[in-house]
């Protein structure tokens, strides 16, 4: 069964009223999701299983009269560096293709405790590291609206599957724009919370400072649903968060009169044409709504990608030092030595992007390169933070585009990683910051290829960030 | 800024990994691209300017110190069940020391 009419609420009022069980609806997701699968490979493993045991808690939960819960019987995917106990967790790399992880990440335990059903674990990026799903070991996935382009990356799977119909709601991470990128490249919603808002515990780490989990969904209204089971404290991460949650759906009145809205004049400049003239349609509507727009600047801009590819290298050099051939399940045959036996299985193991990563992490690091590279990229992402800390106290959020061009064609930018790099000048700020950010669809090029529409918000403010998604939603549908 | 061939192959000592000649080649290439952007860096004054080595919120020194009790622990199966080789309850590796 296709789920792309299906909502959290259509489901929900489905379970109640007894036109389906969870359990039905599992079977039919599971048979669609796979028999669809080959045209994107937006999956790379199915956890039938899984799924239908939870199924079963929600379809008994219901029998009994009880809160089935706030996700009851969605299908749902996760990307598959987010572990799930029992179900293979391979990052898209060939040197996690058979780790099959001991525990569940807090986001896949709170999902599934809401009754959500997880149909299986989505292709990206190797460990997250790319802006097109093309570094995956297992083949990229295709755009589901254009199958000869990109879904974006590095959560591409994420992005298409909800796209696809395969799913209703994902998981994806995002470290530069991994979620909110592939989500405006596939036309559906996608959401960055505040650093710390989700706890990373199970998330395979990329970039410790940087990296977040956060939901993809066609509704703004489902990513806010989904936002509020997965986000809170966890003891198990130090960096998650103590700041309430607040009911996020609750918000979502449509009425956004009176809210002041930046445009930052640096997202504007040298922005292709049709994705510009999207972005200021949009503006308009967002007007129309009552909002107050006015310029604003975020002078560090052009600094960013730099400040990025300096800190999260650094980080990701240390983070995937781990992978040496000792714990993982893939050692190399090169039995003479240790330290052998860590360069080939690591040589072997991790793919171009992977490497070109750790190598210039590794450089930035090394002894008397610290200071000009890794200690100045801090000092200048004060900056940028300081950039949003300042624009903020002019308006409540800032729109603008995500990507400076809509999905590209498979292989057009493989060989050529810093032009790769740059295409992620509008999202990485946000990441930087550690401010909320999410991606809305807002129409089409001539090609009918989607356009996201980007959205800041003070941290922890993701209210104002899904009030002001929600409303331009409705309004723009 | 040029990195040499042995300045790439130095850094892929530091990171542990083994490297073709012709992925070394192109790694010198790939890293002089990106760094001639990264030197994009320098134009900024920053002196006065703190590192910010993590996104900051509100919460005591002691907020995420978790209460001292006792858990069950994973598990020495569980967490060798990945292991390329296990032995005797320890992950294993090639010899490291030899004997003389």
């Amino acid at each position: 069964m296709n789920l792309s009419e299906h909502t959290i609420d259509s489901i929900r009022a489905g379970l109640l009223g007894k036109q389906f069980t969870a359990t039905e609806l599992a079977v039919q997701a599971l048979a669609y999701a796979q028999a669809e699968n080959p045209k994107t490979n937006a999956y790379l493993t199915f956890s039938p299983d899984r799924a239908l045991s939870t199924a079963l808690e929600v379809d008994k939960k219901i029998a009994a009269g009880e809160d089935p819960g706030a996700l009851a019987g969605v299908p749902i995917a996760i990307k598959d560096v987010i572990l799930t106990r029992g179900v293979r967790t391979t990052c898209a790399s060939r040197l996690l293709e058979r780790y099959i992880p001991p525990y569940d990440a807090t986001a896949v335990q709170r999902i599934e405790q809401a009754g959500g059903v997880i149909l299986g674990k989505t292709n990206c990026d190797e460990f997250a590291m790319g802006s097109s799903n093309e570094n995956s070991a297992f083949g990229p996935v295709r755009n589901p609206v254009a199958l000869d382009r990109v879904p974006g990356g590095s959560s591409g799977g994420s992005a298409a599957v909800v796209a696809q119909g395969t799913a209703v709601l994902s998981l994806g991470s995002d470290t530069g724009g991994s979620i909110r990128q592939p989500a405006s490249f596939c036309g559906v919603t996608g959401v960055t919370p505040t650093y710390g808002r989700v706890s990373r515990y199970g998330l395979t780490a990329f970039a410790s400072s940087l990296d977040h989990i956060g939901p993809f969904s066609r509704s703004v209204r489902d990513s806010a649903t989904l936002l509020r089971v997965i986000a809170g404290h966890d003891e198990m991460d130090a960096t998650s968060a103590f700041a309430p949650v607040p009911d996020y759906t609750a918000a979502l009145d449509g009425n956004i009169r009176g809210m002041k809205i930046g445009l930052p004049r640096e997202y504007f400049e040298n922005l292709a044409s049709e994705t510009g003239d999207l972005i200021l349609r949009a503006v308009d509507v967002l007007k129309k709504l009552g909002c107050e727009t006015q310029e604003i600047r975020l002078p560090h801009t052009p600094y960013a990608i730099a400040c990025y590819y300096v800190i999260a290298t650094a980080e990701a050099s240390s983070n995937l030092a781990r992978y040496d051939g000792v714990r993982y399940t893939s050692r190399a045959d090169a039995r003479d030595t240790l330290s052998d036996m860590y360069r080939v299985t690591r040589g072997e193991g991790f793919g171009a992007e992977c490497k070109r990563r750790i190598m210039l992490g590794t450089y930035v690091l090394s002894a008397g390169y610290y200071d000009a590279y890794y200690l100045k990229a801090q000092k200048v992402r004060s900056l940028i933070a300081r950039d949003y800390a300042e624009a903020f106290e002019q308006v409540d959020a800032i729109v603008g585009p995500v990507s400076p061009f809509p999905a590209f064609k498979l292989g057009e930018k493989v060989d050529d990683p810093v032009s790769m790099y740059l295409s992620d000048i509008y999202t990485i700020t946000g990441d930087l910051a550690g401010v909320p950010c999410m991606s809305v669809p807002c129409g089409t090029t001539a090609d009918g290829l989607p356009v996201g529409l980007q959205i800041f918000t003070r941290h922890f403010n993701e209210t104002a960030m899904f009030r002001v998604a929600d409303a331009y939603q409705k309004a723009s549908n | 800024m040029k990195l040499t061939k042995q300045e790439v192959q130095q850094v892929a000592e530091l990171a542990s990994l083994a490297l073709s000649d012709d992925e070394i080649n192109r790694m010198a290439q790939d890293l002089d691209n990106i760094l001639i952007h990264v030197d994009k860096l320098s134009e900024l004054d920053t002196s006065g300017v703190e590192p910010m080595a993590q996104v900051l919120y509100e919460a005591g020194e002691t907020a995420t110190l978790r209460e001292d009790r006792e858990r069950a622990p994973l598990g020495n199966t569980a967490a060798l069940a990945n292991a390329p080789l296990a032995g005797g309850g320890y992950f294993k590796v090639p010899k490291v020391i030899e004997r003389s």
